[in-house]
């Protein structure tokens, strides 16, 4: 089993027919997930890569029973896109887009509650339970089914992580990029919650970035919640205060958001944290090769000892 | 995008939030006209520049006559007024605010952002005016009123009423609060700001609120919807290589270290520049490339990279997905053979099409030493950045 998506999915392509669409829907489809249907606003009735597309995204799920939309829409026309899949009521949205206007998402997690769609993103590389479906933009390639959750608000730093695990054969349940923008439809509670409910997750990683306290949500969850290991990141421990660091939602402000009050709060959750992106990979496999003790001290001390050793 | 007080003043005022009598000047002859068209005892002499902390820093000063006004403004533009958001360097005044003196009774603050635990906007106060609002939620965190608009019914007066009687503003005040803060809450959403804040907002002897200071920044995001804020944005407020690299869409910071660093993802990139740290270097710069970045924009971000004289040795950490290896290589090399590269560069890469984009770099005959990993080129590059080979 994996979280959200799986073999049953049935993915409608919301901007099929731009050129990041037509893209990563082929990606997709090589990859072998079940593509539907695209929506591009007076298209409809046409077929664009064998793929049939509509006007609206209510006659694309009526006609072909999608129930999971990917969004390539542009930055201005993205909120919108969003909306009229949370109007046909699709359980769940993945939205690619980055640069959305802050107000535009302010209203669609207002009409995210009370609806009965989830959403993952914006400005994330989407989802993918390896070997069987992908729902997003990440190399398919990189990736080994098995019984790792990961979840990250980074694109690339993602694809690092799982490479390093893939490369020492372990394989990943689902890996959720939840998107790096300030407002975004699944935090890292929500996707870690799914991932301590589905029983083929096993471990956790948890790749984090300054901004926020999303972080730290999660880690109280955990360490009230969660008995399987959790691997912790984050991303910025050199940033600058008050700087936008590429992804909108990456900034310190205000004393609030800074690395070192995610790591405390992940260490208090009996997380283990990782200080070097680089021992993302080894720090779980250590775990996993002595699953059955209790240990959740920090590699910390390990990284500080090797680093000597230099 | 951030804009200067004076600019968010014009703006606000648009919107009906009242603001002091004032005027720009960016000569000093220009300010004893400006200071006795005020026609006020007191007027207010403000350094422009897009960082808070002026008042202690020197940058704020009163004037009781529009010659003491001339010789304040002669004394302050070209000075350069270190505050502590400023940094060590400081930033040269270019313009300043003639205003209005006003009897202020008291000072209160006033703010709104988008909370990103509620995804909502947050209308946030406290009688604390005047004081850093960090330092408030620091000590006094109960001191800050927060209101959380829902977005489907926005701002109503009984928000506004709440806020106002929570500050202990006398009820005869009401009838300025509330359409004060009406008129900032319309303002916020109607200009797309990610962040507004009035401190002080003061109330005068005469039963007024007045924006006597007032900061903007813009969602940079919404900026399309706004073409006519890009000629408030002040290239002189921004580092020159920042302004450079926005031009090719690229996220550029410029930071202190010698090791410059390319990346492709803002977490890979911030990844990285822990990395260097904890291998015992320091990054010189954040530069993300972004996920689809053109041969082009690798060319000028290794450029804009390079003209930081601080760089001792570059790493390029890149992870393919949609950015394919051999594209991203044939740009490096471009670029290293057009600007006579002399530093050493190390190169880190993985995903779409690593093994052309490595036969590239090896081709090339120019001197790039390939990592095996993250950890592996931290720590080649810090050592050529001390010098090391």
């Amino acid at each position: 089993m994996s979280v959200l998506v799986g073999k049953n999915s049935r993915l409608l392509v919301q901007g099929l027919t731009g050129r990041e669409g037509s893209f990563h829907t082929q990606q997709m489809i090589e990859y072998g997930t079940k593509v539907v249907g695209g929506v591009t606003p007076g298209k409809g009735g046409t077929k664009h890569n064998g793929v049939p597309v509509f006007d609206t995204v209510a006659q694309a799920v009526a006609k072909t029973g999608a129930n999971v939309s990917i969004v390539f829409v542009p930055p201005p026309f993205a909120a919108d896109a969003i909306l009229e899949a949370i109007a046909a009521e699709l359980p769940l949205v993945v939205c690619i887009t980055e640069g959305i206007p802050t107000l535009d998402m302010v209203a669609v997690n207002a009409a995210l509650k009370n609806s009965r769609t989830r959403l993952i993103g914006p400005n994330c590389p989407g989802i993918i339970s390896p070997g069987k479906c992908k729902i997003g933009i990440m190399p398919g390639m990189i990736h080994k089914p098995g019984h790792v959750g990961v979840v990250s608000r980074s694109g690339t730093l993602t694809y690092e992580a799982v490479h390093q695990l893939t490369q020492l054969g372990i394989g990943q349940s689902t890996c959720i990029g939840i998107g790096g923008d300030p407002i975004i439809g699944t935090n890292f509670l929500d996707a870690i919650r799914l991932f301590n409910e589905d029983p083929e997750t096993r471990t956790i990683v948890m790749i984090g970035e300054i901004g926020g306290n999303a972080e730290e949500t999660a880690a109280d969850y955990i360490r009230k919640q969660v008995k399987k290991p959790v691997v912790g990141f984050v991303a910025g421990q050199t940033a600058p205060p008050g700087r936008r660091m590429g992804h909108a939602g990456a900034i310190i402000s205000g004393g609030q958001g800074t690395a070192a009050d995610k790591y405390k709060a992940m260490r208090a959750a009996g997380i283990h944290t990782v200080q070097s992106p680089a021992e993302i990979g080894h720090t779980l496999a250590c775990i996993l090769s002595k699953s059955n003790t209790k240990s959740r001290a920090t590699t910390k001390a390990a990284w500080k000892k090797k680093r000597r050793a230099r | 995008m951030k804009i200067h007080e004076h600019q968010a003043k014009t703006l606000l005022s648009k919107f009906g939030v009242p603001v002091p009598r004032g005027e720009v000047v960016f000569e000093k002859g220009k300010a004893r006209t400006a200071a006795a068209r005020l026609g006020t005892s007191v007027v207010v002499v403000k350094a422009q520049i897009h960082a808070g902390g002026r008042g202690k820093a020197g940058g704020v000063k009163l004037a009781k006559s529009p010659d003491e006004a001339a010789a304040l403004a002669a004394q302050m533009l070209g000075m350069r007024l270190v505050t502590p958001q400023t940094g060590a360097e400081g930033r040269v005044v270019r313009r300043l605010l003639i205003e209005e003196g006003l009897d202020i009774k008291r000072e209160i603050y006033l703010s709104i952002l988008v909370g990103r635990a509620s995804g909502a906007p947050v209308f946030m106060a406290s009688a604390a005016g005047g004081m850093e609002i960090e330092e408030v939620a620091k000590e006094r965190p109960e001191a800050i009123l927060r209101e959380t608009i829902d977005p489907a019914t926005g701002f109503q007066p009984y928000h506004a009423r709440k806020l106002a009687f929570g500050l202990g503003l006398p009820a005869d005040l009401l009838r300025v609060a509330v359409p004060f803060f009406q008129s900032l809450y319309h303002a916020f959403v109607a200009i797309d700001a990610s962040m507004l804040e009035i401190n002080p907002c003061v109330v005068t002897r005469d039963g007024r609120l007045v924006a006597l200071d007032a900061k903007v920044q813009f969602d940079d995001n919404a900026l399309f919807r706004h073409p006519e804020y890009k000629e408030l944005r002040d290239l002189d407020e921004e580092t020159p290589l920042e302004v450079e690299a926005s031009k090719y869409k690229l996220n550029y910071i410029k930071l202190d270290g010698t090791v410059g660093c390319m990346v492709n993802g803002a977490g890979l990139a911030m990844a990285t520049m822990d990395i260097i740290k904890l291998s015992g270097g320091s990054p010189a710069n954040f530069l993300d490339v972004g996920g689809g970045a053109s041969e082009e924009q690798v060319t000028n971000a290794f450029r804009i990279l390079l003209s930081d004289s601080n760089v001792k040795a570059v790493f390029i950490n890149i992870f393919g997905g949609i950015l394919r290896c051999d594209m991203l290589a044939t740009g490096v090399v471009n670029a290293a053979r057009e600007l006579r590269l002399q530093l050493p560069v190390v190169v880190r890469m993985e995903g779409t099409n690593v093994e052309q984009g490595r036969q590239i770099l090896r081709d090339s005959g120019l001197n790039f030493a390939i990592a095996a990993g993250m950890q592996d080129g931290a720590e080649k590059v810090v050592a050529l950045a001390r010098g090391q080979r």
